[in-house]
């Protein structure tokens, strides 16, 4: 019984485990961010999964309903989502930026270029 | 969703791991209306799906679309992930069960957000009147963290177009 | 894409009713699912389809950077302003109680002006990112 009512955190865990597999074993630079994006969902869900209650509704105060679901983790999750899209952005531009000097964007080939020429990469 | 996940992580081909994330954003924002979460799942489905999968697409046609990732032996890695994955299920163990009306969550300050919204605020969409004006503050730094980060891009792509403005008009 | 006939018909009926819907969530964000975040994103995403189809000189003569620019940075400061009302009016910072005679209304009215700046800020930042993804790979490298 402990396996089933906890099922929901198992999905959690499979979902974050697999976004920071993603970042640490992939060496392209979007696909880490992707990852990070998938690692980024998986706290959402750990979030409002403990805030839903069965036979509950949607968090908007109405007479016809009694029981309603949480409204705290909605709000946090909907301020990190909208950082994580944010970091996203930036996380793109540098991405293009590296790109722009190094002239690729998989992490063995900018190691290598950095080891190789000591100094400041050329632009 | 695992499969997506499962795919986009043995994808090679980039547009591909793009779009593998809009479907998995779709499919979280799907499972986040069925757990209740309306506005989560809106800004979810629209910020997730939508704006990244733009930014994502934007940035691969910058970077010309390097498709080859070459595999090498992740096992290490492999182990890791399983190692704190292991640990992580280990841990929720504790936590209160699925649907437990008397989990902490629920027993503190929410039920006084519940029964005084109408009567506070006037405004019947809970997760509204906590943003906006319970937890005003946190949304006047979210606002501030969106606006740096708009700043931090136009800082850091901005040089170039100067640049090329100048050669364009020697 | 500028040549594709079916394309450009269906974004010039469309793009005005994404407008008007995400003008509906900004407002009705009190009364059901929705609000600022949802509703900047929605007309971000109206204005890049706009982009995306005919291309983003015509768009950037539609909607201009410098007004986007000037977006991204009005939106934090009505919230910030609003706060600052708050503080005029008598109460502390960001205290919506004192915006009106009735106490609720005065809730009613700071929720309401934060959610627009909150839009126009997200609203702004979303495009200004588009263009300089847009506008950077114009250039010949």
């Amino acid at each position: 019984m402990r396996a089933f009512s906890h099922f929901s955190y198992f999905v959690t865990v499979f979902l974050m485990i697999a976004g920071l597999f993603i970042v640490i074993a992939r060496g392209n630079l979007i696909k880490k961010l992707v990852g990070l994006g998938i690692f980024q969902t998986s706290v959402y869900l750990l979030y409002i999964v403990p805030g839903k209650l069965i036979g509950g509704t949607a968090p908007i105060i109405d007479p016809a309903f009694k029981l309603y679901s949480n409204p705290l983790p909605h709000v946090l999750i909907l301020t990190a989502i909208v950082v994580g899209v944010a970091t996203l952005a930036l996380g793109l531009a540098l991405v293009v930026r590296i790109r722009e000097a190094y002239g690729t964007i998989e992490e063995d080939d900018i190691l290598a270029r950095d080891e190789a020429t000591p100094g400041a990469p050329g632009e | 969703m695992a499969v997506s996940v499962v795919a986009l992580a043995r994808s090679r081909n980039l547009f591909a791991v793009v779009v593998l994330g809009g479907v998995y954003s779709f499919l979280m924002a799907t499972v986040l209306v069925a757990l209740d979460a309306v506005d989560v799942a809106m800004t979810e489905a629209s910020v997730g799906a939508g704006m990244s999968t733009i930014l994502l697409l934007a940035a691969l046609h910058l970077c010309k679309g390097e498709e080859a990732k070459p595999v090498r032996r992740p096992w290490t890695s492999l182990a890791v992930a399983v190692t704190t994955g292991a640990t992580l299920v280990y841990g929720t163990l504790g936590l209160p069960g699925f649907s437990d009306p008397g989990a902490p969550i629920h027993t503190h300050v929410v039920p006084r957000y519940l029964n005084d919204v109408v009567k506070e605020t006037g405004v019947p969409n809970a997760v509204t009147a906590v943003l906006a004006s319970y937890r005003g503050y946190d949304t006047l730094g979210e606002t501030t963290v969106v606006f740096t980060a708009g700043a931090g891009v136009i800082a850091l792509l901005r040089r170039r177009r100067r640049d090329a403005k100048q050669e364009a008009s020697q | 894409m500028r040549h594709d006939l079916i394309l450009r018909v269906m974004a010039k009926i469309l793009i005005p009713f994404i407008l008007l819907f995400a003008l509906y969530v900004q407002f009705h964000g009190d009364y059901g699912p929705g609000g600022g975040f949802q509703a900047g994103v929605i007309i971000a995403a109206a204005i890049i389809f706009h982009g995306i189809i005919y291309g983003l000189e015509s768009t950037r003569k539609v909607v201009p950077s410098w007004l986007v620019e000037t977006m991204l940075a009005i939106g934090v400061l009505i919230y910030a302003g609003t706060g600052l009302a708050g503080i005029l009016l008598g109460g502390n910072y960001l205290d919506y109680f004192v915006l009106d005679r009735n106490p609720v209304h005065g809730q009613e009215r700071g929720i309401f002006w934060v959610e627009i700046g909150v839009a126009v800020t997200v609203s702004g930042v979303m495009l200004k990112i588009f263009y300089m993804f847009g506008g950077r790979g114009q250039e010949p490298e």
